[in-house]
């Protein structure tokens, strides 16, 4: 492919407490890409995701999400004084959902669509309003909106996270395992509004442990394993036959 | 003629605003005002309060008489006897009038005026005490003085006697009435007027002792220690003292040997009967009720000073106990380390002592706070590391998610503060501020130490004053419970309201 990738990460490296989690992970992903992560857990998958979004701040390495970029040499060296700036501008093009949804549970479903945009962007209350609406409708949580988050279904919650999320009209959105709190029967209604995303041409990148999910809807799987990436293939080179070992190994366990 | 209690403090209020001294500092005309101060509380009949809440007292009279000979306007300041001299030395006042015995030693700092009143100490029994008839009687037996009173040093001990030292001296009267203790020892004065107001107790044995009444001045002004001399000595030629002390029914053997035979006229004996039956409650019960209703202007004065001071001091404590708990949170080392020291030592000292370093201590660093605005101070402050505290509590009991939420959707981190993180506290946080703010309305009996009279200095004043513990300390009681209440039902609806959302009963589907 010749054009640029929206997120391009080079050499990524991060560690807590002196246990190196990411050992120099290297990923691009292009428009309109819907990309799962997959891996065992404590691969670094999560925290990947979270580097992107700078609620982990990287050791060393580069990553660029459309025209910004974050880089740094090494841990020792401190993050230059405009650090914190990037990487508020690099946020404000990502969209985040996390597992446990984190809804705002003092605010209503609307309250809580509406709250960034007008903070954070400063909308007027009433066309931070009409977008909200918008949002909600494509997850289909339009009649929900004067309700509170804990008088809603896991599913409908993380609906409503996804809409609070769009409503920032993020170049990008990030899942971190999306449905994995979520019943069985309503995992369903959420991985529905990432396909309807996807359609419209999003970029996601979701780490998940749904298997058939990443199968039918990605346009290819990354597999990582002990803070590296093994392998990136097509979903069905992936599942059918995968290269590495150690992928073969880790999707037996699905079959 | 005389300047109430209440009129000072509504001054203070209105007049010359939270930030100005009590008084003094008015650039009105008219005379110069002589301010002095005394101890409402523990004076009768030295300088006590009426049932119309003015102050009354032959200590009173004796200073008008002399303000009016110095051609000076008397302004009453009331204070904590134990804080009087501290007072005086800050400049609150000009002069203090309140049964003070000149020492022997002398008193850094202030100076003693020749005696206006000559007296000792006077043993009192119940009526129907027979084996006590002099001081030498003691032995092995419970006496009761005041606290701080002074003529003790002069009264050689006695084997087995056991003293018990009374912060009102009614105190002592009553628990002798109540056999807790065999006979209390205390200045001519109070014998006097408790043997006379409280009935069962007689007055018993010689004159113990010599105490020489003297008024104090700061050693700041010697000037105006010689004007009072002048001034005492005027009234004791012109035979103005005596008729004071023969009006109170105070002319004593002592005073007879220093300014000769005085005899009281009629009109003299009858102030002081009728003075002795206005204090007296132990009346019929719609004479009490009646009594009762002509106190509630001073009872609704003190309970408004009460609120005001309470409602200002947790505004204060509420919102910097906010900041210094974000910082002790979210800031970095140097400044959280500092915040929870602040805390620590605000929390670990008494409020008693906090009082006594703003508005007695910090004047030596030349901050001079007016009461009220100390009051508020002292009261905000020392909460305010409680509500910090609770505050704390409050923002690590929201899940961490919430904090990356608010990040992630690209807010700053005083905005995730702001939308986020301290509305969800301070719904968590509710419950044990109300019950900070109920005990702060009850600490703040403890500014009485700092000249204010509020709801507690008033049931003492008053209850001293009449005798009268248990039907106004009823009365009382009910009026901390009712400025209380409001605010328990206001935050047991914001509960309810704060509840149902955050969800804490985990509703699902």
């Amino acid at each position: 492919m010749s054009e640029r990738p929206i997120i391009h990460i080079e050499d990524l490296h991060k560690s807590f407490d002196e246990v190196e989690v990411l050992h120099g992970v290297s990923l691009d992903v292009y428009q309109g890409d819907l990309v799962s992560i997959i891996g065992p857990s404590g691969c670094g998958k999560s925290t990947l995701l979270r580097c992107i979004n700078c609620l982990e701040i990287l050791d060393s390495g580069k990553i660029c999400v459309g025209d910004v970029s974050l880089s740094r040499k090494s841990k020792q060296v401190h993050p230059n004084p405009r650090f914190e700036e990037h990487a508020h501008q690099l946020r404000s093009q990502v969209g985040m959902v996390f597992q446990a949804f984190n809804l705002f549970p003092h605010k209503t479903i609307l309250e809580n669509v509406m709250l960034a945009p007008q903070v954070v962007k400063k909308e007027s209350e009433a066309y931070a309003e009409e977008r909200a609406y918008q949002v909600l409708k494509k997850v289909g949580l339009a009649r929900y909106s004067g309700r509170y988050p804990a008088s809603l279904s896991g599913g409908q919650q993380q609906r409503a996270a996804i809409a609070r999320a769009l409503a920032m009209t993020p170049r990008v959105m990030l899942y971190d395992e999306p449905t994995s709190s979520l019943d069985p029967e309503l995992v369903q209604e959420v991985l529905q509004v990432m396909r309807d995303l996807d359609a419209e041409g999003m970029t996601q990148v979701v780490v998940t442990h749904e298997m058939s999910f990443a199968r039918d809807a990605s346009d290819y799987i990354v597999y990582m394993e002990g803070g590296r990436i093994v392998e990136i293939a097509d979903e069905d080179e992936i599942f059918i036959a995968p290269k590495d070992e150690r992928t073969q190994r880790f999707l037996k366990r699905f079959r | 003629m005389h300047r109430c209690l209440i009129a000072v403090i509504l001054g203070v209020f209105m007049g010359q605003a939270l930030f100005a001294e009590p008084s003094g500092s008015s650039g009105s005309s008219g005379p110069k005002e002589l301010r002095w101060a005394a101890d409402p509380n523990s004076g009768v009949p030295y300088v006590f309060a009426d049932p119309k809440g003015a102050i009354i007292g032959f200590e009173v009279d004796i200073i008008h008489a002399i303000a009016e000979c110095l051609g000076r306007k008397a302004v009453f300041i009331g204070n904590n006897f134990d804080c009087l001299i501290p007072g005086l030395r800050r400049g609150l006042y000009d002069v203090v009038i309140n049964g003070l015995p000149l020492l022997p030693t002398g008193s850094p700092g202030v100076l003693y005026t020749d005696p206006y009143f000559l007296s000792y100490g006077q043993l009192v029994v119940r009526q129907n005490e027979t084996t006590i008839q002099h001081f030498d009687d003691l032995e092995n037996r419970k006496i009761g003085t005041y606290r701080n009173w002074k003529g003790g040093i002069s009264i050689k001990p006695i084997e087995g006697l056991e003293l018990r030292r009374y912060a009102y001296e009614v105190n002592a009267y009553e628990d002798l009435l109540h056999r807790r203790i065999d006979a209390v020892l205390l200045d001519f004065p109070e014998s006097a007027y408790y043997t006379a107001l409280i009935k069962g107790l007689k007055m018993v044995g010689p004159p113990l002792g010599n105490l020489e009444y003297g008024m104090v001045v700061s050693d700041d002004h010697p000037e105006l220690l010689e004007e009072l001399n002048a001034a005492i000595k005027i009234l004791t030629q012109t035979g103005v003292l005596q008729g004071i002390l023969v009006s109170w029914k105070l002319w004593n053997p002592r005073m007879e040997a220093w300014l000769g035979p005085y005899t009281a006229t009629e009109e003299q004996t009858a102030h002081y009967e009728k003075t002795i039956a206005s204090q007296n409650t132990d009346t019929a019960d719609d004479g009490r009720v009646v009594r009762y209703i002509g106190f509630l202007p001073i009872l609704l004065e003190a309970a408004i000073t009460t609120l005001l001071i309470s409602l200002l001091s947790m505004l204060l404590a509420l919102t910097l106990g906010l900041f210094l708990a974000i910082v002790r949170v979210y800031w970095a080392r140097p400044f959280s380390l500092l915040a929870s020291m602040i805390i620590e030592a605000l929390r670990g000292t008494p409020l008693l002592i906090q009082l006594y370093l703003i508005f007695y201590g910090l004047p030596h660093l030349g901050i001079k706070l007016p009461p009220i605005l100390a009051g508020i101070l002292g009261l905000g402050l020392n909460y305010m590391a409680y509500e910090a505290e609770n505050y704390r509590a409050g923002l690590i009991a929201i899940p961490k998610g919430q904090m990356e939420a608010a990040r992630a959707l690209g807010m700053s981190h005083f905005q995730a503060l702001r939308h986020v993180m301290i509305p969800q506290a301070i719904r968590i946080v509710i419950p044990p501020i109300t019950n900070d703010f109920i005990s702060l309305i009850k600490d703040s009996s403890l500014l009485s130490v700092i000249t204010i009279v509020e709801l507690t200095e008033t049931y003492t004043q008053l209850a001293n004053a009449h005798y009268d513990f248990l039907g106004l300390g009823l009365i009382f009681a009910v009026l901390y419970l009712l400025m209380g209440l409001p605010f328990v039902l206001l935050a047991r609806r914001a509960e309810r309201k704060g509840g149902s959302r955050v969800g804490i009963r985990g509703a699902k589907g």
